[in-house]
């Protein structure tokens, strides 16, 4: 025993012993090793949905293809993207045909409605094909060992360590993210029942960390509902078609599509599948919180946890669990929120070919968002059911007053576990708002947030007359604060921080246990550290502070928008 | 069988016309009350059928009803709800009758004095119950119902509001009548708050009655009370189409009208001369309006809504303004838009 004091997972990365050790006994790995029986399924399963869809809104099969055809080739050519098959103006075409085909024809209506079906099927195939995953244990095992490889070496090399210490790898990417929350509660809940995790989305960067920490705390992998928008990075779509990822396309809003997703989440998880998808849809435009969540994937969850508690279900329960990340620094945080200032109002997909379009570019976002100074808070929430009432261990629910419930209930009626699809909506509606209030209670404030919170706060009270888009193009000459009363405000701010943060409302990162001049100094020099322009600087006398973007500060002071701290400014 | 709590002059009306299609089970807090129904079966002017089951014990009602109606005072309903809570389980369902707002005030606060108050503190009684039980299954009746002309078997109409439709249509199943029709609503907020505010207008009402004013006087009351009602629903965050039907409008006129209004009797004999103690004193059954107006009235001051025929309500109930003096008051209030409001 005392040869080997190093358990063999800790050379792998890993921090925690793994929940189950064989990667052939993940259910991902069983699910998707050969995908096809799986996609078999979710194709009956959506065509019998579709089918229930269509007697419920008293729809024909003909106008759902044709609603379906209208809605795609409309996209492929308002909105086409790099990632989109070469086929697809092909297929949609081949449909219209048949559609004008079958209209001109004068068929009996057996045959009409026989040939709308197999058109159906055809894009019910197609669709499902498109968003399954696949889950390729080989590539998982090199990913697992060559990620942390180049991250260890990139950040060494980035905190200027010496040779010696880049190729012994002394900083790990755990002493970079700060994994917080309640880890040993969702290892034994992975056990109980199924978990979903929804994280919020502030950087492209969320789901690498959030997929190394899941690794790292030994847990098995997770499906995750990935845009398809990430798809576009030749690099990342190399790892995702092979780690259990499915595709998510948002722009396509036909019902037919939504059906095949829905279905697939749904099945994925009744596997047994823990599951992860960022509810906020896209990235964070405003760097916000999120305010509003797409109630889709939640939806197919509430969905699945309906059918646990059916006669023939496995009785399972679905636990939720909140993820809020915290970073100094989001690479992508001038154009997010150029995209949203330009596009306020308006549903936009951002296509970013600058991004992680080369080699070079993946590279070096992964530098510039490890690097020395921008530590990172990956904080798991507490546990909860599909209704937001908080677990214990055992994976039993408990209400506001500690009394444990059975959650079954909500599904029945009359004594039975029946389906009303109106219903599991209202559930989820209210599972979305419960979401967001735990992510503001679960997110980590860091200095940079509060340093940049308050001096937009202060620039816009000097400037009672100017609007936010006034404010954003005030001259450089008048974004000038004297420290003195900016350090009053960060006091108030922080009194109240601290108020709420003993209440259970928001968290407080180590950092900011120190004085209020440390924590600006702190703040400062982390806000935002490698953007060309800096949001906050402070002067060389340590008697004013200027801000050289506007759009920057805006953006990282919307980080703690949403918590009434107005109030106190 | 379908759980009624409360045995006041609504909850009994509520309890008999269930009874025509299932069994009831309606509790009363009161033993002697119980006593005394279960003896002549006779109650607040209802013949209260066999299949009627009376009982003192919220765990039994809880036990053996998975849809309930509560109908209870918004004063008691807290002390009643979370007496009840233990006892129950996500299957059950909630619709209630309470035309109300629930308010802990601390132990220096009053009703009267009040003068400003958070939106966080001010909870409808859907709200209520979702923060105090494992209930989510809520909804609220809610329409122009008054009791006495129900029991008299008169036509009228309700509304049965939820998020959930299953709730609507079990509520509209149960209490649908050949005397009463049911209306569907999914804006649960809104029928709610229709159903609180128009209290307010009612007592305005009643004084201008009580002050031998005649319908020309009582229009322009009842079209700028709906305003603003509709006005301070908005603000409280509703939509106002639930203030033009049957829970709003319905209920509005049929309140400023009605001289079985409770709400009514209190500004009629205000304006009559009596003292709001007085009045109060001798009521069988509590007139909500008096404590919606202080609430409102310390919202509206908080959150800068105009409600000027409240904070005239307000004055005459606990600041001794005369009822005459109160009109001149409105008279002389600029308005200018006629219907600014949707």
């Amino acid at each position: 025993m005392a040869q080997n004091p190093q358990p063999d997972y800790k050379n792998e990365g890993i921090l925690l012993p793994p929940v189950i050790p064989q990667i052939k006994d993940w259910p991902i790995a069983k699910l998707l090793k050969d995908n096809r029986p799986f996609v078999e399924e979710v194709k009956r399963d959506s065509l019998h949905e579709l089918h229930l869809l269509m007697q419920r809104e008293d729809q024909q099969i003909h106008d759902l293809v044709e609603q379906t055809l209208y809605k795609e080739r409309l996209r492929i050519s308002e909105d086409p993207w790099r990632v989109d098959p070469k086929d697809e103006g092909k297929f949609w075409r081949e449909v219209r045909q048949e559609l004008v085909r079958l209209e001109q024809l004068q068929i009996d209506p057996t045959s009409f409605q026989q040939r709308n079906e197999e058109l159906m099927d055809r894009i019910v195939s197609r669709f499902t094909e498109e968003i399954a995953g696949r889950f390729k244990p080989n590539t998982y095992h090199f990913a697992k060992r060559f990620l942390p490889f180049v991250f260890s070496t990139l950040l060494n090399a980035s905190a200027g360590k010496t040779i010696k210490s880049v190729i012994y790898h002394r900083i790990g990417l755990q002493e970079k993210v700060h994994m917080r929350g309640e880890i040993e509660r969702m290892r034994e809940l992975t056990k109980k029942g199924i978990v979903i995790l929804v994280p919020t989305h502030i950087s492209n960067v969320d789901s690498i960390i959030v997929g190394w920490g899941l690794h790292a705390l030994g847990l098995p992998a997770f499906t995750y509902g990935a845009g398809l928008n990430l798809y576009n990075s030749p690099i990342l779509a190399y790892f995702m078609n092979r780690i259990g990822t499915y595709k998510v396309d948002r722009r396509k809003k036909n019902p037919i599509y939504m059906t095949c997703l829905n279905s697939y989440a749904r099945l994925a998880i009744s596997h047994g599948c823990h599951s992860l998808f960022f509810p906020g849809g896209t990235r964070s435009r405003t760097g916000e919180i999120e305010k509003k969540l797409k109630l889709g994937l939640l939806g197919s969850a509430m969905e699945a946890q309906r059918r646990e508690f059916l006669d023939d279900g496995n009785q399972r329960k679905l636990f939720v669990i909140p993820v809020v990340m915290s970073y100094h620094f989001v690479l992508e945080a001038a154009s997010l929120i150029r995209q949203h200032l330009k596009y306020t109002g308006k549903e936009h997909y951002y296509l970013h070919d600058d991004e992680f379009g080369s080699y070079s570019k993946f590279l070096s976002f992964v530098w510039k968002s490890f690097g020395t100074k921008s530590d990172i808070t990956l904080s798991f929430g507490k546990p909860m059911d599909m209704f937001g009432n908080f677990v214990d261990e055992e994976g039993v629910s408990y209400d506001l007053h500690g009394r444990p419930l059975d959650i079954k209930g909500y599904f029945m009626s009359q004594g039975k576990v029946t389906r009303d699809d109106q219903r599991d909506a209202a559930y989820t509606r209210q599972l979305g708002e419960r979401i967001i209030e735990r992510y503001h209670a679960e997110n980590h404030v860091f200095s940079s947030h509060l340093v940049a919170y308050v001096a937009f706060k202060l620039l816009a009270r000097k400037n009672p007359s100017l609007d936010l888009y006034g404010l954003l193009r005030l001259p450089e000459e008048e974004r000038i604060l004297e420290l003195k009363p900016y350090l009053e405000t960060v006091d108030r701010v922080l009194a109240r921080l601290r108020e709420m943060a003993d209440n259970g409302k928001v968290f407080l990162s180590q950092h900011l246990n120190t004085n209020t001049m440390a924590i600006v100094e702190h703040g400062i020099s982390n806000l935002g550290v490698y953007h060309d322009k800096r949001p906050l600087s402070l002067s060389k006398d340590n008697s004013t502070l200027l801000s050289q973007s506007m759009n920057l500060l805006y953006y990282y002071h919307n980080r703690l928008v949403g918590y009434q701290l107005e109030h106190v400014i | 069988m379908v759980g009624v709590i409360g045995a006041g002059s609504f909850g009994t009306a509520v309890a008999s016309l269930l009874a025509e299609k299932v069994p009831v089970m309606l509790y009363a807090r009161r033993v002697e009350v119980i006593d005394r129904i279960s003896k002549n079966r006779q109650h607040k002017g209802w013949e209260l059928p066999e299949n009627v089951k009376l009982t003192s014990s919220l765990s039994e009602l809880a036990g053996a009803c998975e849809l309930i109606f509560p109908i209870v005072p918004s004063e008691d309903f807290l002390v009643m709800i979370r007496e009840l809570s233990p006892f129950l389980k996500p299957n059950h369902k909630m619709i209630h009758g309470t035309k109300g707002l629930a308010v802990e005030l601390s132990d220096e606060e009053e009703f009267a004095t009040l003068e400003r108050i958070e939106k966080s503190r001010v909870k409808t009684i859907s709200e209520l119950i979702r923060e105090e039980t494992v209930v989510r299954r809520i909804g609220c009746i809610s329409g122009p119902n008054l009791a006495s002309e129900i029991a008299q078997g008169q036509p009228a109409a309700t509304v049965v509001a939820s998020p959930y439709e299953e709730v609507i249509r079990e509520g509209m199943a149960a209490l649908r009548h050949s005397r009463l029709r049911v209306h569907a609503s999914h804006d649960l907020l809104g029928i709610e708050l229709a159903g609180v505010l128009k209290n307010i207008m009612a007592i305005a009402s009643g004084i201008v009655s009580g002050l031998d004013y005649g319908d020309n006087t009582k229009a322009l009351l009842i079209s700028r009370g709906l305003a603003e009602v509709v006005n301070v629903g908005k603000g409280l965050g509703a939509d106002p189409r639930a203030f033009l039907g049957i829970a709003g409008v319905g209920d509005l006129v049929a309140t400023c009208y009605s001289k079985y209004s409770r709400n009514y009797t209190v500004g009629f004999r205000l304006a009559k001369g009596e003292s709001l103690e007085e009045i109060i004193a001798d009521m069988e059954e509590v007139a909500e309006g008096v404590k919606t107006t202080a609430v409102v009235h310390a919202l509206a001051q908080t959150y800068g809504i105009s409600a000027p025929i409240t904070a005239v309500v307000h004055r005459i109930l606990f600041k001794n303004l005369e009822t005459s003096r109160g009109v001149n008051l409105l008279m002389e209030y600029p308005f200018t838009e006629d219907v600014e409001f949707i």
